[in-house]
């Protein structure tokens, strides 16, 4: 379809060439950020692991594969993050579906405030399911307390915005004429659905649920304190032999059967994702929208707003009751008042302004940096694919999902891992970042890149190609046809992708932990170290704490995505 | 684009340059678990006295600190390291990652908390992990409280204990210490079975058995019987606005295992001068005295005068299960394989 005419052959050589260059351009950053601050370290610690002597032992991979234990617990990993994965993408779905296309009171805050679930600390969240489940709770009937059952549904409320955002950001866009128009040549609202927005759509719905599966792959608060320790998952075992064992080339192993499980799906995705990302028909948000009409409409309006009140709604609401339960009984802003006043002139307890503080500075840089690689990356990745339909070069491809693979592994690799590794690799000039605060946002931004990534690649790819090379035989340069081009379509995916970001590096606990300084401790520090200890006073702070970071997420993302310059925003 | 790619190397540039504040003259680095905590105006005392500033490395739990050590041990974290405990201690030792060093302040130190004759370890703080009670749930019951060990397997107070993981949580580890101290290399095995026939609960970790699972926790649990540490009711009155006239939980007293908590000079580090006064310091009676309140536990220096708090509701017990370092570090693991073979499969 974006053949060109004989006549501009020499003309699209010349582009074709340029754009070569650009390309891998664009690619350079990327891939020096993965490589310098998760390939390196990651590769130094399994070294470590490996090579003991400097001679590679392989012995610990075959325990893993004949220890019947270590078998489960991979079996096991994968399993529940499949059927994580699949829940989480048909529950969110329809969810997706009516943050993008009707119009209602409130929609906009929704859009936003879904996403609080996904900053919110394992611990905290932990504890008000459990505080649901348990015995005497209010859903203790169901006998779900340290039980699989328990392990989904929390993986459901943390991961509902990753879909329901990555897609809606999509299908918020496209154009429903296209449906309406098969409507209306006899298909029924299934077929039309299935044959017309589905594959549409497909690009994105793989994309989220590689980073769902990801993330419940990786599983390890959850699988703690919501499975009990009868489950396991690699994550934890990982964890296990790494900090209480010591027995790094087990952990090493472990840590490759990690890779590879992640690195095949990966690929598979990206594949998939691919097969189908053409140019679509894209229009501004604003004109899409519209009132639910009828009965049916209202209703299922209603039912996905019922769903997202119980499933996310509930949790929340748990932690922000107990924020302000008072011990005597009643409410009030007591935990509030302790979270500033207590331990006042401690070392490693700051002020919770300063904690805010330290947390919105280093999500801001976090998300400057992951918008910066993440975006690079999703331009060059985009320009791979629309090329390959032109030329159809397999080469390209594979190089392609090679690189996207490449950026999306951080998620899939364990953050103790991570961590050890930052120890041993970034340990001398110019590199000596250990206990370096800005190690703190370049670790947050690896987590958020695929993200980043993820959100903006099946957007980018979506642009016609035609308009690019209209506007590059009209004599713009590479970067002019992108700014041109690219950017007013791209903005408002950036926008998504930055608030993602943002939040990410606003809730990141996992990696934070082993790299923190004393000095600029977050909220999520802040709310893990006040659990730490006994007390109803360090318990109703941690509540107000993990409150405060709610609303600051809520308000973050918000705030972001209502950044607007001129028009282009509004697309 | 231009402008985007001298955001990042500005912010590369800022990293290179934050990195480098570690290498400043009179800055020792203290490398920490996350437990650590000490007043600013203590360590601002030790600055005025040497002219030495401390900077504070927190490294994760206990164990996740000493394995990062280890890890590190060709180019160290820090200068001084603080918080392996008596279960980590041979790891600790085997690795050789410490420089010996006999402070002139063990003086003041009893002698059953020096427990490395080489001093590569400087003890600090001790404290018990104990089973806890609440005093009201026995009260309402008209149960008498559990004294021994052997008590907990009684019908009687069948499904009342909730325990943590020894593979993923320090007191459950300390727990199953003090089984193995009770009934020996052969009996504890029989001890937890009993357990788990009388519907012992296990979960991850401390925050889900307390805040979760205890009656007189914050959450919504059951079970008024809960492993945690003998310094719980003094924090569970410090920790309460208003402070209640007794404390609600009570300690089991015949349960408790004793943990002591060492400070070790980092072998490699440029600064060992400054940092044998750090460890000085450290036992010094400011500090030492500085330490209940902040870390909940009590300071091994004789003669300390502790905070009211824990005069008026700590119970300490006498003679608690221990058992030597030596023996924890070959078995640890293969205690942790047996006991979840015995109680999770």
């Amino acid at each position: 379809m974006t053949t060109p005419g004989l006549s501009m052959r020499p003309t699209c050589a010349l582009i074709a060439h340029r754009g070569r260059i650009t390309r891998v351009g664009l690619l350079v950053i990327p891939v020096a950020f993965v490589a310098v601050f998760f390939a390196y370290p990651v590769a130094a610690i399994l070294g470590r692991g490996l090579l003991p002597n400097g001679h590679l032992d392989l012995a610990p991979l075959g325990e893993v594969v004949t220890d019947s234990g270590l078998r489960e617990v991979a079996w096991f990993t994968l399993w529940q993050a499949a059927v994580s994965t699949l829940l989480t993408v048909v529950i969110a779905l329809p969810g997706a579906y009516v943050l993008a296309r009707y119009r209602f009171r409130g929609r906009r805050i929704l859009w936003a405030a879904i996403t609080v679930p996904f900053v919110l600390p394992t611990v905290v969240v932990g504890s008000a399911f459990r505080s649901l489940f348990a015995d005497g709770g209010p859903l203790g009937g169901l006998g779900i307390d340290q039980s699989i059952t328990a392990i989904l549904i929390a993986h459901v409320f943390f991961n509902y915005a990753v879909v329901a955002r990555t897609v809606g950001g999509l299908w918020s866009h496209l154009d429903p004429r296209q449906e309406e128009a098969a409507r209306v040549l006899g298909a029924s609202r299934w077929q039309a659905f299935r044959s017309v927005t589905l594959p549409a759509l497909r690009p994105a719905i793989a994309a989220a649920a590689a980073i769902v599966f990801l993330f419940t792959f990786t599983s390890f608060g959850v699988i703690l304190i919501l499975g009990g320790p009868h489950y396991a998952t690699l994550e934890v075992e990982i964890y296990r032999q790494t900090v209480s064992l010591l027995d790094l080339p087990l952990a090493a192993a472990l840590t490759i059967v990690q890779l590879v499980a992640v690195g095949t799906l990966l690929l598979i995705s990206s594949r998939l994702e691919g097969r189908n990302a053409g140019p679509l028909r894209l229009r501004a948000a604003s004109e899409v929208l519209r009132r639910p009409r009828g009965w049916a409409q209202r209703a299922f309006l209603g039912a996905n707003l019922a769903v997202m009140a119980l499933l996310l709604g509930v949790p929340i609401g748990v932690l922000v009751e107990r924020s302000f339960a008072v011990a005597a009984g009643g409410y009030g802003l007591g935990s509030y008042r302790a979270l500033s006043e207590l331990r006042r002139g401690s070392a490693l307890f700051v002020p919770p302004v300063e904690a805010i503080a330290n947390s919105l500075v280093f999500a801001t840089a976090a998300t400057a940096i992951a918008l910066v690689v993440g975006g690079l990356a999703a331009s060059a990745l985009a320009m791979r694919r629309s090329r390959r339909r032109g030329r159809g070069g397999r080469p390209g491809i594979a190089a392609a999902s090679g690189v996207e693979t490449l950026l999306m592994l951080p998620l899939g690799v364990s953050a103790v891992t991570v961590g050890f590794g930052f120890l041993i690799a970034l340990d001398e000039p110019p590199l000596d970042l250990r206990g370096s605060p800005a190690l703190i946002p370049i670790a947050h931004a690896v987590v958020a890149v695929p993200f980043v990534v993820r959100v903006m690649t099946p957007v980018l790819r979506s642009i016609d190609d035609r308009l690019r090379e209209s506007a590059a035989l009209l004599g713009a340069s590479p970067a002019r046809v992108w700014r041109e081009v690219d950017l007013p379509i791209v903005f408002r995916a950036a926008l998504v992708a930055a608030g993602f970001a943002f939040a990410i590096s606003l809730g990141e606990f996992g990696a934070t932990v082993f790299i923190a300084r004393p000095d600029y401790p977050t909220l999520p520090i802040v709310v893990f170290r006040l659990l730490g200890q006994p007390g109803t006073v360090n318990f109703g702070a941690a509540m107000a704490a993990s409150t405060i970071l709610m609303l600051l997420t809520a308000t973050a993302v918000l705030a972001i995505e209502r950044f607007r310059i001129g028009t282009v925003g509004q697309f | 684009m231009r402008r985007l790619l001298l955001a990042l190397v500005a912010v590369v540039a800022l990293a290179a340059a934050c990195g480098d504040d570690s290498s400043g003259g009179d800055t020792i680095t203290l490398v920490t678990h996350d437990s650590f905590n000490v007043s600013d105006d203590v360590l601002e005392e030790f600055t005025d006295e040497t002219g030495v500033e401390v900077k504070l490395l927190p490294a994760g739990d206990a164990g996740a600190t000493l394995n990062q050590a280890i890890l590190t041990k060709d180019d160290p974290l820090g200068d001084v390291i603080f918080g392996v405990d008596n279960t980590f201690l041979s790891r600790a030792l085997d690795e050789d990652i410490l420089v010996p060093y006999e402070s002139p302040e063990l003086a003041n130190v009893p002698e059953e908390f020096q427990l490395d004759p080489r001093h590569r370890v400087t003890p600090v703080d001790y404290g018990d992990v104990c089973i806890n009670y609440d005093k009201a749930y026995f009260a309402d019951q008209g149960l008498a409280v559990p004294e021994t060990l052997d008590d907990l397997t009684d019908p009687r107070y069948r499904g009342l204990l909730v325990t943590e993981n020894p593979a993923t949580s320090s007191p459950g580890l300390a727990f199953l210490m003090a089984t193995v101290a009770e009934y020996g290399d052969d009996g504890w095995q029989d001890y937890w079975e009993a357990l788990r026939a009388n519907d012992v609960t296990v979960v991850s970790g401390w925050e889900e058995a307390y805040n979760g699972e205890f009656t007189a926790g914050e959450g919504e649990g059951d079970k008024p019987l809960v492993v945690s540490y003998a310094s719980s009711p003094p924090a569970a009155v410090y920790f309460s606005d208003p402070p209640p006239d007794e404390s609600p939980i009570g300690t089991m007293l015949a349960s408790c295992f004793r943990q002591i908590e060492f400070v070790g000079i980092l072998d490699g580090t440029a600064m060992e001068e400054e940092a044998r006064e750090l460890v000085d310091f450290m036992l010094s009676d400011r500090f030492q005295a500085d330490i209940p309140l902040n870390m909940f536990v009590f300071p091994v220096r004789e003669g300390v005068e502790l905070p009211e708090v824990f005069v008026e509701f700590a119970d300490v017990p006498d003679d608690p299960l221990d058992l030597p370092a030596d023996e924890i570090g070959e078995n640890r693991e293969s205690w942790i394989r047996e006991w979840t073979d015995i109680v999770l499969r």
